[in-house]
């Protein structure tokens, strides 16, 4: 059921090749992450097209095997 | 065509209720901890809300997903356009864009100290 944080982290830079990414396992049970996405991508969006992004990355998993993860995007400084 | 009935149905929530929230459990007795902190921030304001129990309706939890685009409950509307989820929310109360998307639609709240 689980996912591994890197299995998270790869889907994220598969799909934004330039994404700055962090994942960090919560709860250590594997099921509760939070993710820090910064991305050139995500300029100008709205954090909701943001975070859509990510879940469009996580084809589907997000919700599903995937019960948990935080998200904070934004765009470089 | 569950669907289409789903989809009537939230339509219609949203556009009656100004801030509806599609949560696991209910404002009194949420059943997640990302539902209950937005329920947690929107009692906090005093904004008038509605919610509906996904897990109480399969048909409404799987049907929210897709109407939104968006994969996980909680969800919140104001106005009938979707807001985000427990990060967007928070995130959007901690810098003050809650307040002022609610004062935009002219939702009486209490602006936080």
């Amino acid at each position: 059921m689980a996912m591994s944080a890197g299995a998270i982290e790869s889907l994220i830079r598969a799909a934004i090749p330039d994404a700055r990414v962090t994942v960090e396992d919560l709860a250590g049970d594997g099921d509760h992450y939070a993710a820090t996405v910064v991305s050139e991508q995500f300029r100008g969006l709205s954090r909701l097209k943001q975070h859509q992004m990510i879940y469009a990355a996580l084809q589907g998993r997000m919700g599903g095997e995937l019960h948990a993860l935080a998200l904070q995007t934004s765009a470089p400084d | 065509m569950a669907q289409d009935v789903v989809a009537e149905r939230i339509t219609k929530e949203i556009t009656e209720n100004p801030v509806m929230l599609y949560m696991k459990g209910t404002a009194m007795f949420p059943q997640c901890g990302f539902s209950a902190r937005v329920v947690q921030i929107l009692s906090h304001m005093n904004v008038p809300f509605k919610t509906a129990n996904v897990l109480e309706d399969m048909e409404l939890r799987d049907g929210i997903k897709k109407f939104s685009n968006w994969p996980t409950v909680p969800q919140l509307y104001v106005k009938g356009e979707f807001i985000g989820g427990c990060d967007i929310v928070t995130e959007m109360y901690q810098t003050g864009e809650l307040s002022t998307l609610l004062s935009e639609h002219g939702i009486t709240h209490s602006v936080a100290a």
